[in-house]
Parts: structure tokens; C-alpha cells; sequence
């Protein structure tokens, strides 16, 4: 088998754009994810069986889905009910439902874990069930959280190739592109794939980095 | 001023406490003691809700604790102003790890009375100084002895101007050594006038600082009597076990 360097020299600053695009889309999900992720975490933890139940009904549709179909749903379902979504903003919408879902499970039970004790004593000085969440146990939480919340964010961005589907230009969709006009699908995804490791592995390295960074008692 | 009439709490099939009366006046320092299980800790979470009994009533001044002034139940915001009549120090402290001595204290007043930040730290030091730990208002709690973490609790709850201060075995947790801090603290409380309830195996505190003390067993209170008396004469037969079985330690 000959492998084509001169379509990989062509290709690799090509794809460059594509990994920009990955970027923005993943980052756009991931700061409306962990903010869908942490309401619902918390609004799982709450008082309200009403509000308990609309999230675990949701935690349990994401997790009982495919992605790629969820995609679709977005893409396709929501123009029916009159929300016409660009590419773009369809991909970050169903990207962030689904991280937020794996992210409200995350919360739920870092916070849950926080001991007993913690909420007790601070019922005892009169808080409420909402501030001592908002005051004592998630400023807790945050660190046993983020080892969690990375892998949470990786697949996030992982999963971002998918977006190829609906013509989102990322990563994924460049290189598919230059398959189709250059015919070398082993040199492509190859590239492809070292450019998704290089990604993860810099975000893996930043979450590292803030682990050490957060104070710790 | 502190009234609780018929309290009973079970657990699953085990009734831990049954039909439990007490009455603490203003500025009194009730001691209660008994085995381990007997249900003196669960008394005391009782008085201010951190367990809801099934039955009996806490009133505390003219508030009945868990219901509004029309007899309807309070919801959790009412409960929880109910709560702040109430100081509890907890046998393991319980402070906030992630803030410093200073935050521990002043989050109440900060989140809970709405006080501006400099203001609660201020009081927050205050409380913190009256309890000798003025070169440590702005260590966390891992930087500080057990004997330290348990005066912080102290003012924690002292910061919310309480009307009376539960103690669920403070010094249980603690070194030897470093008990008598705790309880010298707790001794100059009483001595202001501080209403205070507290659950302990001191028997040389209960006997020195206690205006009265509870015997309990098996989930009911059995006697309670100035605490000379209580310890002096004895009347019932498990509260004499009780107190032979405490005889090697203590003080005469």
C-alpha cells in the first residue's frame, strides 16, 4: 500500500479550519452543557418531585438515545414546530442536551456525596435546602467534580464529529470533504484522527492543570 | 421558655424516643445524659427539627417549631427561621471545610440575616475573639486542633443570636487534652446567661455548670433533679448502673 504524503501536505493546513470549527462548536456546547448540566443537577436535588421528575425523564431520554439520533431530532424536529436552527446552532443545541444530561448525573451525585453533616449544620444555622446547595455543598463539589466533568467534555467533543451529518463544517466534515475529492480515505482519517488526539489530549492537560489549581481543604 | 411536650421519634420498627416531655427555662443549662442509644441525641435533634418526630410538640418562646401562628404547617422557609431560635454544635463539628474560621461564623449572618460582608465578618471576629481564637479567625478548619474546629462551631452558632444553644456531645470527638478548652468555653456561656441544653458524658461539667440534669433511658426520661441531687441520690435502678458503670472516671 502507498501511502500519499502529498495529500496529507495538502490536507493538513485544510484541515486546520475544520479543527477550528470543533473548536467553536464544542466550546459553545460545552459552557450551555455544563450550565444545562448543573440546573438540572441541582433541580434533581431539589425539593420538587415535579422538577425531579422532568429531569430524570430527560436524563433518562438522552441516555436511552442515540446521539446521532438526538441530532436529527434537533435538525430535523424542531423546523416542525417552528424553530429553524442554522447548522451550527442545531449542532451546539443537541451536543449540549446530551452533555447536560451525562453532566446533571455528575452533579447529582458529587453533591449528593457531600457528607450529611455538611447540610445539617447548615439547616442548623437557618439556611434553606437552596442556599446551603448554592453556598456549602457545591463550592465542595467542584473538585471531586472535575475529573468527572472532563471525561464528560471530552466525549462532548468527540462526539462533535457527528455534527458531520448536518453539514456542520468541523473536523470530521473537512476531511470527509477532501476524501471525496481526493480519494485517500486511509491518509485522511488517519489525520483526522491525530488531530481529535492532539485536542483531547490539550483539554486532558488543562483539566490537570485546574484540578491543581482549585483550592483544596 | 423552651417546651416540649410528648415527643416520640421512631426508626423503622425501633422507637427511639417515646413520649419525651422537657421544659428548659430562660437562661438554664440543662445537662442530659444516659447509655449511648438511650435517645438523648435524638432528643436534641428533635428540638430543632434536624429529625421530625411523629409525634409531640417544641415550642420555643410563643413559636411552635414546623407550624405557622395559624396552626397550618410551616413550609421549609418558616421552618428554617424557626431553626435560627435555635444554636446546635454538633459532637463532630460539622464546620464548613472550604472556609476559613471567619467564613464559617459570618455565613449565617451573611446568607441568613442578609448582613453586608464586612459587617458579619466583623461580628463573625467578635464571636471569634470571646472564644479565644483571635490569631486563628483566618485559618480553615483542617488548620486547626479539634479543640479550636469545636470553639469555631461555638460561635458559628453563637453568630445568629440564638435563644438557646444545643450541644450534642461536644467533647466526644475530642483528645483528652483538648476537651477542658471546649468545656471552659461552654462553662463562661452559662455563666452570661446563655439557655443551654446539652447532651455529654462530663459528668464533673454537668455536675459544676448544670442547673439540672435529665437521665435518660430506652427513649423516655426517667429522672431529672438539680444535678447533686441526681448523681447524690439516685433513685432509679438503671440510672445507679448507670452511674457505677461512669464510677473509675470520675471525680469526687
Amino acid at each position: 500500500m502507498i501511502f500519499d504524503w502529498a495529500v496529507v501536505q495538502y490536507a493538513a493546513p485544510l484541515l486546520a479550519h475544520g479543527v477550528v470549527m470543533t473548536l467553536q462548536v464544542s466550546a459553545v456546547a460545552a459552557v450551555l452543557g455544563l450550565a444545562v448540566g448543573l440546573a438540572a443537577g441541582l433541580a434533581s436535588l431539589s425539593n420538587s418531585a415535579v422538577l425531579r421528575g422532568l429531569v430524570r425523564f430527560y436524563v433518562e431520554f438522552i441516555r436511552g438515545t442515540p446521539l446521532l439520533i438526538q441530532i436529527f431530532l434537533v435538525f430535523f424536529a424542531l423546523p416542525v414546530v417552528g424553530i429553524r436552527l442554522p447548522e451550527f446552532w442545531a449542532g451546539v443545541v443537541a451536543l449540549a442536551l446530551n452533555a447536560g444530561a451525562y453532566i446533571a448525573e455528575v452533579v447529582r451525585g458529587t453533591v449528593g456525596s457531600i457528607e450529611k453533616g455538611q447540610s445539617e449544620a447548615a439547616l442548623s444555622i437557618g439556611m434553606t435546602r437552596h442556599s446551603t446547595l448554592l453556598w456549602v455543598l457545591l463550592p465542595q463539589a467542584w473538585r471531586p467534580m472535575l475529573p468527572a466533568l472532563t471525561n464528560d467534555l471530552i466525549t462532548l467533543t468527540k462526539n462533535s464529529s457527528l455534527l458531520s451529518v448536518i453539514s456542520v463544517y468541523e473536523l470530521t466534515r473537512a476531511g470527509q470533504a477532501i476524501i471525496a475529492t481526493h480519494f485517500a480515505p486511509f491518509e485522511i482519517f488517519l489525520l483526522l484522527a491525530l488531530y481529535y488526539w492532539a485536542l483531547i489530549s490539550a483539554l486532558a492537560w488543562a483539566s490537570r492543570r485546574i484540578e491543581r489549581a482549585l483550592p483544596s481543604w | 421558655m423552651l417546651q416540649a411536650c410528648g415527643l416520640t421519634k421512631r426508626f423503622g420498627p425501633r422507637i427511639v424516643l417515646e413520649d419525651v416531655d422537657l421544659a428548659v427555662h430562660e437562661g438554664e443549662t440543662v445537662v442530659i445524659i444516659g447509655a449511648s442509644g438511650s435517645g438523648k441525641t435524638t432528643l436534641l435533634r428533635c428540638l430543632n427539627r434536624l429529625e421530625t418526630p411523629e409525634a409531640g410538640l417544641v415550642r420555643i418562646g410563643d413559636v411552635t417549631l414546623g407550624q405557622r401562628t395559624d396552626g397550618r404547617p410551616a413550609d421549609e422557609a418558616e421552618l428554617a427561621r424557626q431553626r435560627r431560635l435555635f444554636g446546635f454544635v454538633f459532637q463532630r463539628f460539622n464546620l464548613f471545610p472550604h472556609l476559613t474560621a471567619t467564613e464559617n461564623v459570618a455565613l449565617g449572618p451573611r446568607r441568613v440575616l442578609g448582613m453586608m460582608r464586612a459587617q458579619a465578618e466583623a461580628r463573625a471576629v467578635h464571636e471569634l475573639t470571646r472564644l479565644g481564637l483571635a490569631q486563628h479567625v483566618d485559618k480553615r478548619p483542617s488548620q486547626l486542633s479539634g479543640g479550636q474546629q469545636q470553639r469555631v462551631a461555638i460561635a458559628r452558632a453563637l453568630a445568629m443570636d440564638p435563644r438557646v444553644i444545643l450541644f450534642d456531645e461536644p467533647t466526644s470527638a475530642l483528645d483528652p487534652e483538648l476537651v477542658q478548652e471546649v468545656l471552659d468555653a461552654m462553662r463562661a456561656l452559662a455563666a452570661e446567661g446563655m439557655t443551654m441544653v446539652v447532651v455529654t458524658h462530663e459528668m464533673r461539667f454537668a455536675r459544676s455548670v448544670a442547673h439540672r440534669a435529665v437521665f435518660m433511658a430506652d427513649g423516655r426520661v426517667i429522672e431529672q433533679a438539680p444535678p447533686d441531687a441526681l448523681f447524690g441520690a439516685p433513685r432509679d435502678e438503671r440510672l445507679r448502673r448507670f452511674l457505677r458503670h461512669l464510677e473509675p472516671h470520675r471525680d469526687s
